[in-house]
């Protein structure tokens, strides 16, 4: 890969990056907490609004980084500030400032006490998150990706549910035990090619059991995130416990960071050793799909029975990056995008009702949608998309995968099946009981429908699950080019196996 | 002419000594003596300030005044400062002996001073001993109270583990001046190349760092470390924890110098050091209650990691090692403010007894969260700019095993980080009360914060400013 160099333009991704933190300081300077709660919401709107600066300058058909930023930060460990997105991060990156709004409209009421140390995190993370996505050094990458763990375990610690400790300790622990060989890994890496940037890691041919070591190191902590099946157990205890806000973006954006570490290091830099592992790793994302299917068919608790799905649906992720073909592993960018897109939708909307009838049983939310008819219309949808339901966002991410996924093996596909079938039923098992179920509830009684407010932190969100369902050409146009270029690296791999 | 500019540091402090030592023929008056305290500090960062970038030989070559000593020098300063402000109104120490306290404070930096400066052995050990026995007597002057003796048995332990880890040293040395038969290091150095590798000149070496390594607490001579925390005064263990060990990082720099660039035996025996200490610091803290002795086990811990730098016994690992320090240094203040601020009645602080500080007191919740997470090597915070400083400077000499078992030592060691978390962040208080800070503590709160960050952020400067003083065998 070229030597990444400056743009020398307007350095947006900083700002992205660094206009958060600023917020976040503003934030905790501001007296009252409807001042904080106003504040944080308009500076994630026009972060929101400034993210989308990014597509005007972005060059689709044009491979390798582009609003590339580069600079000295510490030159006695070689370690740069280096920053640059191409199609599949920039799309990230969207999702990321497009989410935190809405997190923050989701909370509005349900976050009822220390507002103002909430909204602290929500932006620390928002920094964070971007700069996961963004970074092209790989120590700026791990400062990101671990800052990460202490406002998000904050955020399910102190408005987290009845086990809140002991959900945000096992997250904090699990991820964290996960990432020091991830350190060791970008150490070793960096001794070897003589600095901790990104592109100048691909490319290189490394030993054959290097390759594997490093593979191993970053497959330990990035299955953690994603969660791979059986990495998962953290995940359900994490989304059941956290509040609205935290699952959605636990949800949308932390477990897309396994996947993207997986298509960025991964893959460009160790493609032996990826192609050596990636058979046995498409069996445990087949695995994760049947697990997470069935599981959540199981489920009568609402936010477990979304986070189940989740293990379902990313396993659909690493089942097409797995594959090592274009097919699947745009079709892995998108599933991570809508994934991101429907679950933080079903997310916010089992909050929503629980903020009404403060549980989150299943046979409890029977029949509810005749009193909140709007509310039934846009869970229909999500529950669709959820299911992957052609029309909907799911649908051509899941296609694309299995077409991948069937040039591979046509047996482990097949396999997969039932988990497709049982992701069907649980879906429409939900909204059927929650839109159509029982008989009229007397508690039901007097539950408002969707509010304003709700309506427009659920509206976008539809938006995209249409229109990626019904026009996804120009997401795919995006990642096109990078996946083409990734495909490649690993095909490429295959003619050059290094020694042992 | 004797050039007093580079004297400066030193010569604030001597006159300073001399003004708190009138006020203590006094009657004992901590307000006093605290004020006279903080303003000396503050004046010996302005000279060490003034002093930066000073080069000069005094004394016939016993006492060299460098970019490396300077540096240390500010260091330690801030670290005064920092500690005089931790002190607040010596609550926990006898009424009597108040000013006597402040004195010894200020003999103790005078020691440390002198000692980042000294290139000859008589000079050094003079420093050292200047530098701890003020710390053994500080230790003993807590207040005493019902059921409360343990100042004394403290104190007891760290005389004799210090005296006995001194008398090893001293032992070692004088193998090494047996060998060279000059007490100057740079001397010593230029005259052990030849028989370094021969087993007298290791074993003199290696007993000669055993004694650093009391000072470091690196296992096996750790003994004193949770004990002493733990009877000392919570202002007093601050000060125990922190400064010290920097000194002690570079009395090891200095003898490491000796060793030759191809040893075997000096780097296995560190490594094999380094790995017991932190295995054994993480794991005896995870079953502590008692907060001060938890960060004993966890400095033993701390201690471990930084003798990676050692091991990889090139200039990148001993820079990493100065910067851990300092960087541990801040954060481990940063938690004894906490406790000390905590306490009500200067009793020793038992885990539980944080409930619920994020709801007694905003500022001090922030101050922990920031110490531990930068214990426990979370970016951005300094901690972990020096785990992967190390990491790089052991690996890059192939101690892959050792950097792997470092590693996977700091993952546990978050359990117990975390179990401060816990109790500090996510449980209620209960019906403990209200915590108010004065001024003086708020600004130590924020100073603290923002130094850890800062040096977690920006590690640039102290990395170059100690890379450029770490050239040639005894930094020059």
């Amino acid at each position: 890969m070229t030597q990444l160099t400056s743009d020398g333009g307007f350095p947006l991704l900083s700002v992205l990056i660094f206009s958060p933190l600023v917020a976040a300081l503003v934030a905790a300077l501001l007296p009252g907490e409807k001042a904080v709660r106003w504040w944080t919401l308009v500076s994630t709107l026009l972060i929101g609004v400034a993210s989308l600066g990014l597509l005007s300058g972005f060059d689709a058909g044009k491979a390798g980084f582009q609003w590339a930023e580069r600079s000295a930060w510490i030159p006695s460990l070689k370690v740069e500030y280096a920053l640059g997105i191409d199609g599949m991060s920039l799309l990230l990156i969207l999702l990321t400032t497009l989410v935190t709004p809405l997190c923050v409209m989701a909370s509005w009421c349900y976050i009822g006490k220390r507002v103002r140390e909430f909204m602290v995190c929500l932006l620390a993370m928002e920094t964070a998150m971007i700069g996961v996505f963004s970074a092209l050094d790989f120590v700026l990458f791990f400062m990101f990706w671990e800052a990460m763990l202490i406002p998000m375990s904050l955020m399910i610690g102190v408005w987290g549910g009845p086990r809140k400790v002991y959900a945000a300790l096992k997250f904090f622990i699990y991820t964290m035990a996960g990432s020091v060989l991830l350190l060791v890994a970008i150490v070793a890496l960096r001794l070897k090619v003589g600095s901790f940037s990104i592109p100048e890691m691909m490319g290189k041919t490394y030993p054959e059991s290097f390759q594997c070591w490093v593979f191993a190191a970053f497959l330990l902590s990035f299955a953690i995130k994603v969660p791979m099946f059986p990495f998962h157990t953290w995940l359900p205890a994490a989304h059941v416990e956290a509040p609205t806000a935290g699952s959605v973006i636990l949800a949308s954006v932390l477990l897309k960071m396994g996947a993207y570490g997986f298509i960025r290091f991964s893959l460009p830099i160790v493609p032996y050793a990826a192609k050596l592992f990636a058979p046995w790793l498409m069996a445990l994302s087949v695995v994760a799909i049947l697990y997470g299917g069935f599981a959540a068919l199981a489920q009568t608790d609402l936010k477990k029975l979304v986070a189940y799905s989740s293990v379902g649906h990313m396993g659909f992720a690493t089942l097409g990056i797995f594959s090592l073909t274009r097919e699947g592993l745009e079709g892995a960018t998108l599933v991570m995008i809508n994934h991101g897109v429907t679950t933080g939708a079903l997310f916010i909307s089992v909050g929503i009702l629980y903020e009404r009838l403060h549980t989150r049983d299943l046979d409890a939310a029977a029949g509810v949608g005749k009193v909140m008819p709007v509310f039934a219309a846009f869970l229909g949808v999500f529950c669709l998309s959820s299911l992957a339901f052609p029309g909907t966002n799911s649908f051509i991410g899941e296609f694309l995968v299995l077409a991948g996924g069937f040039r591979v093996s046509k047996i482990l596909m097949i396999c997969a099946v039932p988990g497709i079938v049982a992701a069907a039923a649980y879906n429409l098992r939900m909204l059927q009981r929650v839109a159509y179920g029982g008989t009229s509830n007397p508690k039901h009684e007097g539950v408002a429908d969707l509010g304003w407010r709700e309506i427009l932190a659920l509206a976008p969100l539809l938006v995209l699950v249409l229109w990626m369902g019904l026009q996804p050409k120009p997401f795919v146009d995006l990642i096109h080019t990078g996946i083409t270029q990734v495909v490649a690296q690993v095909a490429n791999a295959a003619a050059t196996v290094p020694g042992p | 002419m004797f050039p007093i500019a580079a004297f400066l540091p030193e010569s604030v402090l001597l006159i300073g000594a001399l003004v708190l030592f009138v006020i203590t023929l006094g009657p004992s008056d901590a307000r006093k003596s605290g004020r006279a305290a903080l303003a000396i500090a503050v004046v010996t960062v302005v000279a060490a300030l003034a002093g930066l970038g000073q080069h000069a030989v005094l004394f016939d070559g016993a006492y060299r005044v460098d970019a490396l000593s300077q540096f240390l020098k500010l260091i330690f300063a801030i670290g005064f400062v920092l500690v005089v402000l931790l002190s607040g109104g010596l609550n926990d120490i006898r009424q009597d002996i108040r000013s006597e306290y402040h004195l010894f404070l200020l003999l103790s930096l005078l020691g440390f001073n002198l000692l980042v400066s000294s290139i000859e052995l008589v000079t050094l050990i003079v420093s050292l001993e200047l530098s701890s026995f003020p710390l053994f007597l500080a230790v003993a002057m807590r207040r005493e109270r019902d059921g409360q003796r343990k100042q004394l048995e403290s104190a007891i332990k760290y005389i004799m583990f210090g005296v006995a880890a001194n008398g090893i040293m001293f032992f070692g040395l004088s193998y090494l001046f047996g060998l060279t038969g000059t007490t100057s290091l740079p001397l010593m150095a230029e005259k052990l190349k030849p028989v370094i590798s021969t087993p007298l000149a290791v074993a003199g070496l290696l007993m000669a760092l055993a004694g650093i390594w009391y000072k470091l607490a690196v296992f096996p001579f750790h003994f004193w470390t949770p004990d002493v925390y733990q009877g000392a005064s919570n202002e007093t263990a601050g000060l125990v924890a922190s400064l010290p060990k920097l000194g002690a990082v570079l009395v090891c720099y200095r003898f490491m110098a000796f060793c030759a660039p191809d040893s075997r035996v000096v780097p296995m025996v560190l490594a094999i050091l380094a790995g017991a200490s932190m295995l054994y610091g993480n794991l005896i803290a995870m079953a502590q209650d008692d907060f001060k002795r938890l960060l004993g086990f966890s400095g033993i811990a701390h201690a471990g990691y930084a003798l990676l730098g050692f091991v990889a016994l090139d200039a990148a690992g001993y820079g990493a090692a100065f910067y851990y320090m300092t960087g541990y240094l801040l954060m481990v203040l940063a938690c004894f403010t906490v406790i000390s601020r905590v306490s009500k009645d200067g009793e020793n602080i038992a885990i539980q007894d944080l409930a619920g500080l994020h709801r007694r007191s905003p500022l001090l919740a922030a101050t922990l969260l920031v110490g531990v997470f930068g214990l426990a090597g979370i970016p951005p915070l300094a901690g972990f700019m020096g785990k992967l400083a190390l990491f790089t400077a052991a690996l890059k000499q192939g101690h892959l095993a050792l950097v792997i078992f470092a590693v996977l030592n700091a993952a546990v060691a978050v359990y117990y980080y975390l179990s401060v978390v816990r109790e500090a962040i996510f449980k209620d208080p209960g019906d403990k009360g209200v915590i108010t800070l004065d001024p003086a503590t708020r600004i130590l709160c924020v100073v603290l914060i923002v130094a850890v960050v800062t040096l977690g952020v920006v590690p640039g400067p102290v990395f170059n400013t100690i890379g450029a003083a770490l050239v040639g065998p005894v930094g020059r």
